[in-house]
């Protein structure tokens, strides 16, 4: 029988290559893929953290030569430039905050190299995401969190669909970062890399203010700075500068602290409170994927996540027109903040997740 | 399974025939060509043969014949050593060249333009060809160099180099080409052509890698490129690579007696496969259409949907080596330059593809592909 085809997405780091390394193992035909987002233009030469820059390339190709797979570089720019950075710039222009990584795993490193992947004649794609993918007793594909807490990436892949779900495979879902790295060395790979980024790969030195500045400065119009109540308290020198729950970088002499509780891009206000007005009770959210059910009927009881990194808090979610959602928090919930992803877990399993659009006070 | 090399223009397999010269020498002749005795006497002997052999492919004479590490090296040396020598000589040194130059000529101009030389890129048609009455109207009294390729490594477009070498003669213009792609698979003659200057490099004519030369017209001596010994006349020193220039010599022997017979039958070869390409729905082709003005081992074509990164991967997969653009910008996955001065879009000149063929290529290997690459194009539409 001719042994089943695998693309693993390849960035050069310990987690893709030991997924590449053990997928060999179990006796598929693997091929390592490593996609390229950005032009090689200079300020990207410099930023050599990303996770598809030059120095990416080079470690994913001596890390496919040890473990004896062919490699190849396949361009993803236009697709990158469109889903990514477009939709990035587009979100802070109307006040959000987003969150490119999850467009880009969405679009790009899922749904891009899929298709890319079955072009190729791939049955599978493989990433050495913290996750598992497991199908139910009826058939339904069913999103994991990793065995490893603290590693667990379930959160950044909540807009998988059924036909992606049965299209990935996720071989590091079931380990702990401590076996994975006795793994690696067992396999002779390369395992001391640097810590993971949490930079954004296309902003450079990490500055998100002075990109906006450059790509699109029309989003950037100064304004007033307000209380609740509508008093000006100072002013700003545009809307997308500033973040909810930040408190540094106001400008403000006030008798207690003050926090960015809201951004208004219509009336050009940063609106700002204390510290219990940055606390919500809910979040309205949109552009909703399902995987543990087909669609959300009824009010359910889940434990929901509002922002990579941030512990899970109970709440209750009902369905409301148009495919929102609506989210009351048990506990009200800290910056809430529109553009980012709020996920709904039932356990261990992922339910499903969405766009945030507004908080609920 | 038995994989086809299709890639000659990015490196030539060595002829069995060189393998084995190359391997006498680098057995046998291990002396000095510096040293007066016996073995650098023999060593010498057979650079110098080499020597003699390189000058007969291109109607030069051996002195005319300088040897490098390859063609970059040559680009590299006639470019930067002449426009500095004619700047101290306070003549003109202004360059001429066109934008759909090697890399090895746009990257040294770029860096000859930043110390200070201006730099003029001519535009070529949509055939990629340079048009000799718009040199003839760029080139004015600051000019002092001019550097036209003999034909083009992506599309391989032959360019009017006869023409644009009698036009800088007549001027004083030092004129340099860059014949790396051509120059052992179209006959040369620098007397003929009326060039300075002539890059070319071993490994695309089948010899080995990491050797070339630069043919420069007795009374042309460009500043030197590595200073040292008095190896090369004093101005290219380091000890002589002779197994490699030994390889050089016999494969440009064994290219005066086959070129011309070997022109026509890659010329057929080449239209059979261009007639298999154009049977692929949404197939067209690069370059020029009269097979005369193009190298004729050489076929560069795109495919409308298909992308070429993946159709690389797919006959690569399938054991057909082929390339996107050229070889050297390949891993880059940036559109040709080449394509964009054709006036190509981004979408098409990303698309594009080439196949080169050469002395080892058969009609099997041909006819074996085009049914691999129809399949594997049927088989991407259907996803």
């Amino acid at each position: 029988m001719e042994k089943k085809r695998v693309v693993v997405g390849m960035s050069g780091g310990v987690d893709s290559s030991l997924t590449a390394a053990l997928l060999k193992e179990q006796g598929y035909d693997v091929i390592g893929i490593t996609m390229r987002l950005a032009d090689e233009s200079r300020d990207f030469e410099e930023n050599d953290r990303g996770c598809c820059s030059l120095s990416a390339v080079a470690d994913a190709r001596r890390v496919c030569e040890i473990i004896g797979i062919p490699h190849y570089v396949m361009d993803f720019k236009e697709l990158f430039r469109e889903k990514v950075i477009d939709d990035f710039l587009a979100n802070y222009a109307k006040g959000w905050t987003p969150n490119p990584c999850i467009a880009c795993n969405r679009y790009v490193k899922f749904e891009g190299l899929l298709t890319r992947a079955m072009e190729l004649g791939a049955s599978y794609v493989a990433t050495g995401h913290y996750a598992r993918i497991e199908q139910d007793a009826a058939g339904r594909w069913l999103l994991k969190k990793g065995l490893d807490e603290k590693k667990d990436q379930a959160y950044a892949l909540y807009h998988l669909n059924q036909h992606s779900l049965a299209h990935f495979l996720m071989p590091l879902g079931v380990y702990t970062k401590v076996e994975t790295r006795a793994m690696a060395e067992r396999l002779g790979l390369p395992v001391a890399r640097k810590p993971d980024s949490q930079e954004i790969c296309f902003v450079p030195r990490d500055d998100y203010k002075a990109y906006l500045k450059e790509k699109n400065p029309a989003c950037l119009q100064p304004g007033d700075i307000v209380d609740l109540s509508g008093h000006v308290l100072g002013h700003h020198a545009g809307v997308p500068l500033y973040t909810i729950g930040q408190r540094k970088g106001l400008g403000i002499a006030a008798a207690h602290p003050l926090y960015v509780v809201r951004l208004d891009t219509a009336h050009r206000q940063v609106v700002v409170g204390s510290a219990g007005d940055v606390f919500a009770s809910g979040l309205i959210a949109g552009d909703m994927n399902w995987i543990a059910i087909d669609n959300l009927q009824e009010p359910l009881h889940v434990m929901a996540k509002i922002r990579y990194g941030k512990k899970e808090g109970a709440a209750c979610i009902s369905p409301l027109a148009e495919g929102r959602v609506r989210v009351d928090f048990v506990e009200p919930q800290r910056a809430v903040t529109p553009g980012q992803s709020v996920v709904f877990y039932d356990g261990d399993t992922v339910v499903g997740g969405g766009i945030i659009e507004q908080p609920l006070h | 399974m038995k994989s086809v090399y299709l890639d000659y223009a990015a490196t030539t397999p060595p002829d069995p025939r060189v393998t084995s010269c190359v391997a006498e020498a680098l057995a046998g002749l291990y002396g000095n060509p510096s040293s007066q005795y016996s073995f650098g006497r023999d060593a010498r002997a057979a650079v110098e043969k080499a020597r003699r052999q390189t000058a007969s492919l291109l109607g030069a004479s051996p002195e005319e014949i300088f040897f490098t590490s390859g063609g970059s090296e040559s680009d590299n040396w006639a470019l930067k050593g002449m426009a500095f020598s004619l700047r101290a000589a306070g003549r003109p040194c202004g360059i001429v060249t066109t934008a759909v130059e090697h890399h090895a000529v746009l990257r040294t101009c770029e860096w000859l333009a930043r110390q200070g030389f201006s730099v003029r890129y001519l535009p070529v048609d949509r055939e990629g060809k340079v048009s000799f009455s718009v040199l003839a109207q760029t080139v004015d009294e600051t000019t002092g160099i001019v550097s036209v390729m003999l034909a083009n490594n992506e599309v391989g477009t032959i360019e009017p180099i006869a023409e644009i070498g009698a036009f800088c003669r007549a001027r004083g213009i030092f004129f340099h080409t860059d014949g790396v792609q051509a120059v052992g698979h179209l006959p040369v003659d620098v007397q003929a052509l009326s060039v300075d200057a002539l890059s070319l490099s071993g490994h695309k004519l089948y010899a080995p890698k990491g050797v070339g030369a630069l043919y420069l017209r007795r009374g042309v001596v460009p500043d030197a490129f590595v200073h040292g010994g008095a190896q090369e006349r004093g101005l290219r020193a380091g000890t002589e690579n002779v197994p490699a220039i030994v390889g050089l010599g016999c494969a440009a022997a064994l290219a005066e007696e086959a070129l011309r017979d070997e022109a026509q039958r890659l010329r057929s070869l080449r239209e059979s496969l261009a007639a298999g390409v154009r049977e692929i729905r949404g197939s067209w082709r690069n370059g020029p259409l009269d097979a005369a003005s193009c190298l004729p081992g050489h076929l560069s074509f795109g495919i409308a949907g298909i992308r070429q990164d993946t159709l690389l991967i797919r006959l690569d997969m399938a054991g057909f080596a082929i390339s996107a653009g050229s070889a050297c910008s390949a891993g880059s996955l940036e559109p040709s330059h080449v394509l964009r001065a054709m006036g190509q879009d981004a979408e098409h000149a990303q698309s594009a593809l080439r196949v080169t063929i050469g002395r080892f290529t058969t009609e099997a290997e041909v006819a074996s592909f085009l049914a691999a690459l129809q399949e594997i194009v049927a088989d991407i539409r259907r996803q």
